[in-house]
């Protein structure tokens, strides 16, 4: 066995996509004495969610369009109340300084005449849509203060788990390198994690494994992670599941077109939903309407002027997913004159789409000490792009200041062999199981069990063929370090859906629209289910679901305002009427 | 293990002749999420070596000579 790697800073930071660069970032400005280490599976140049840049912010709290009141009100709404507003009041907070912070950094938004940034009304209530049609910089902006902040940044580094020394701080993480296949052991005071979605949970419809809608280099790596560090997770059940392009499975996107007179219809050509803004309860509207005879459904563009939908197109075919256009020309659909066919997206792990994730309070800390989580696999429910970067910098501020507190933990060698003999096995093995078929068959598994409507039974079914599929990831065969790469995903893959249908069975009622409907438990029942639903690993190794009270509000919600996102569905009698 | 030939279309094509490889170049190699691309040993040139893409871009964008392009994986398009 070779000599491992290893590197000892004072933070280290896990994932160089959205959250991850400006968490290292605020660390170091926070304290420049500090050593501030990047890690990243790909190159921190094109990682991530936006790595062809974002089509806009889809929920900017901008002075004068809206208030940090009115959005905690919106989201805890959209949300079905299962919220702790204090996080999301530390966004709102910090959302306009974001901004102005990102501007000034270079980042390009839209703005009006006057030069006042040009906001858009996507949501239900209020007015949150900041368009970038000029946004594919983003990542080059990120990447310029990095290096003007001196942090330090090792691409294709794969982390696998986290180490804790004796007391239950946090001391470090392991990470192969998906070239070489070498070991590291990273040790550092505090660990951000930023790893974001768990995008490679369910398998899209096309059946290819990376035509997800997320960027699949997020397994869900994350969320095992802190799983494994003893973390507790919240609103696991609350299952991330988008309208998209059938098939391409991108964005379509409404909220770009939206603002432009775009719309969600049917096969009648009939809007059927007030709101395109993506909720579970607009998804069940979705869904009920694929459902129900009317379907299938689009994206309604052809009545648009011309000089509009050039101005569309300029945005959706250069922007974040910008092979739209490709996709587009390959079935000859032109927006002048055909509708874009939509579908439901594979079921993931996200809160910056839903409310999946790491449970963090305020200030982006976790329930181990040293443990931080920001972006899309913490806990802050529709915290979209603008919140990775915001738990970022609140994740980066207070690790700067924990560490100042803190001398290094011991991480006990045996963690570290059984580590590396765990992560490399696949590379000694000549026979077995390749790392694709197995990710194939897990993630089929999760479409036949878990995809929602969740039935109960389904449920439990699903949960033995994942315990079969433990058994078989000790067959794995890596032939190269990309598989080795490719075969530890699959164990956080894994991990994803045995915590998604524990959390889903759990919580006996439906909440959140599609997102958690249970044919069994077909009704929202606040008197035993106003509570998030934690998840953890047990003393004895086992996952444990749990309830923990939502903190009472600081923002009050009137009984109306209450169920606005229960009122999606436009009834055709009241268009006629 | 037991192998077996399987052929199939793959989504990212690379000109040879535009390709400059052989003069050190590596950026789609670096820039690749899913890092998919290789510079083939034998030919000094860029390659799709996993069909394992998510249709990004960023090689293409980023090249410089113009030497790549990426299809819409077939079994979505
Ligand atoms: C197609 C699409 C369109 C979107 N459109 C919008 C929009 O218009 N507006 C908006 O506000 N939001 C949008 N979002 C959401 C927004 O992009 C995300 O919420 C945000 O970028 C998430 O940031 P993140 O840092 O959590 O994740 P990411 O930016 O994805 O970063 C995660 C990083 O972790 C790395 N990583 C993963 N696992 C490991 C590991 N084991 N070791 C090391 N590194 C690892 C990855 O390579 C990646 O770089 C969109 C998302 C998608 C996918
Ligand atoms: S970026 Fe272009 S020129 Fe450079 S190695 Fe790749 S294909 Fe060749
Ligand atoms: S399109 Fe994206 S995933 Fe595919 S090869 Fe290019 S960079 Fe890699």
């Amino acid at each position: 066995m070779s000599e491992d790697k290893s590197i000892t800073v004072d933070v280290l930071v896990i994932g160089g996509g959205t959250a991850g660069p400006m968490a290292a970032i605020k660390a170091k400005q926070a304290n420049p004495q500090l050593r501030v280490l990047l890690l990243e599976k790909a190159h921190v140049k094109r990682s991530g969610a936006i790595s062809m840049g974002m089509d806009g912010l889809n929920n900017a709290v901008v002075p004068g369009h809206a208030t940090p009141e009115q959005y905690v009100r919106e989201i805890t709404v959209a949300n079905d109340g299962i919220v702790n507003q204090h996080t999301l009041m530390a966004y709102a907070r910090n959302s306009y300084p974001m901004i102005e912070e990102l501007d000034r950094w270079g980042v390009k938004f839209e703005k009006d005449e006057t030069g006042d940034y040009a906001v858009k009304k996507v949501h239900h209530v209020g007015t949150y849509v900041l368009p970038m049609p000029e946004g594919h910089d983003i990542k080059k902006v990120l990447y310029r203060q990095l290096r003007k902040h001196g942090v330090e940044i090792s691409n294709r580094l794969v982390a696998t788990r986290l180490f804790k020394d004796k007391d239950g701080r946090i001391a470090g993480a392991a990470a192969i390198d998906s070239r070489t296949a070498e070991f590291h052991v990273v040790r550092a005071k505090s660990v951000i994690l930023c790893t974001g979605a768990a995008g490679r949970l369910g398998l899209p419809a096309s059946g290819y494994l990376f035509g997800t809608y997320e960027n699949p280099t997020n397994a869900g790596d994350g969320y095992s992670m802190a799983y494994h560090a003893g973390a507790e997770l919240s609103g696991i059940e609350c299952f991330q599941i988008n309208p998209l392009i059938k098939d391409y499975n991108g964005p379509s996107c409404a909220y770009v077109t939206g603002p432009f007179g775009g719309y969600t219809a049917n096969a009648l050509g009939q809007r059927f939903i007030e709101c395109d803004y993506w909720s579970g309860q607009m998804m069940l509207e979705f869904y009920n309407e694929l459902a129900g005879g009317k379907g299938p459904v689009f994206l309604k563009l052809d009545h648009l002027a011309d000089e509009t939908l050039t101005k569309i197109e300029d945005i959706l075919h250069a922007n974040e997913r910008p092979s739209r256009g490709r996709f587009h020309a390959g079935r000859g659909t032109d927006y002048r004159a055909q509708a874009v066919e939509m579908h439901i997206s594979e079921i993931g792990l996200c809160s910056g789409h839903s409310a999946s994730g790491v449970w963090v309070d305020e200030h982006a800390r976790t329930t181990v000490p040293g443990l931080y989580a920001a972006g899309d696999l913490a806990c802050v429910p529709h915290n979209y792009m603008l919140g990775a970067f915001v738990y970022g910098k609140l994740a980066g501020e207070d690790a700067a200041r924990y560490c100042a507190e803190q001398q290094p933990g011991e991480i006990a060698t045996a963690d570290i062999v059984a580590e590396r003999e765990r992560v490399l096995a696949p590379l000694s093995r000549t026979e077995g199981l390749s790392p694709n078929q197995v990710e194939y068959k897990l993630r089929r598994m999760v479409n036949d069990y878990l995809q929602p409507p969740k039935v109960t039974k389904k449920m439990e079914l699903g949960l033995a063929r994942f315990a079969e599929i433990a058994a078989d990831l000790q067959r794995i065969v890596a032939r190269n370090p990309h598989e080795l790469m490719r075969a530890n995903e699959v164990s956080f893959i894994l991990d994803c859906a045995e915590m998604a249908a524990r959390a889903s069975l759990y919580r006996t009622e439906s909440r959140w629209g599609l997102y958690h409907y249970r044919l069994d438990h077909p009704e929202r029942n606040d008197t035993d289910w106003f509570v998030h639903v934690q998840l953890h690993k047990g003393e004895d190794g086992a996952m444990r679901c749990f309830k923990r009270a939502v903190e009472p509000y600081i923002i009050e919600v009137g009984e109306h305002e209450r169920d606005a996102y229960s009122r999606l569905r436009i009834h055709q009698h009241e268009v006629a009427a | 293990m037991s192998t077996a030939w399987v052929s199939g279309s793959l989504p990212v094509s690379v000109d040879a002749d535009k390709c400059i490889a052989d003069k050190g170049c590596t950026i789609c190699v670096d820039v690749c999420p899913l890092d998919v691309l290789e510079i083939d040993a034998t030919s000094g040139k860029a390659v799709m070596r996993y069909d394992e893409c998510w249709y990004c871009l960023p090689c293409e964008q980023d090249c410089p000579t113009g030497a790549i392009h990426v299809d819409i994986p077939y079994l979505l398009r």
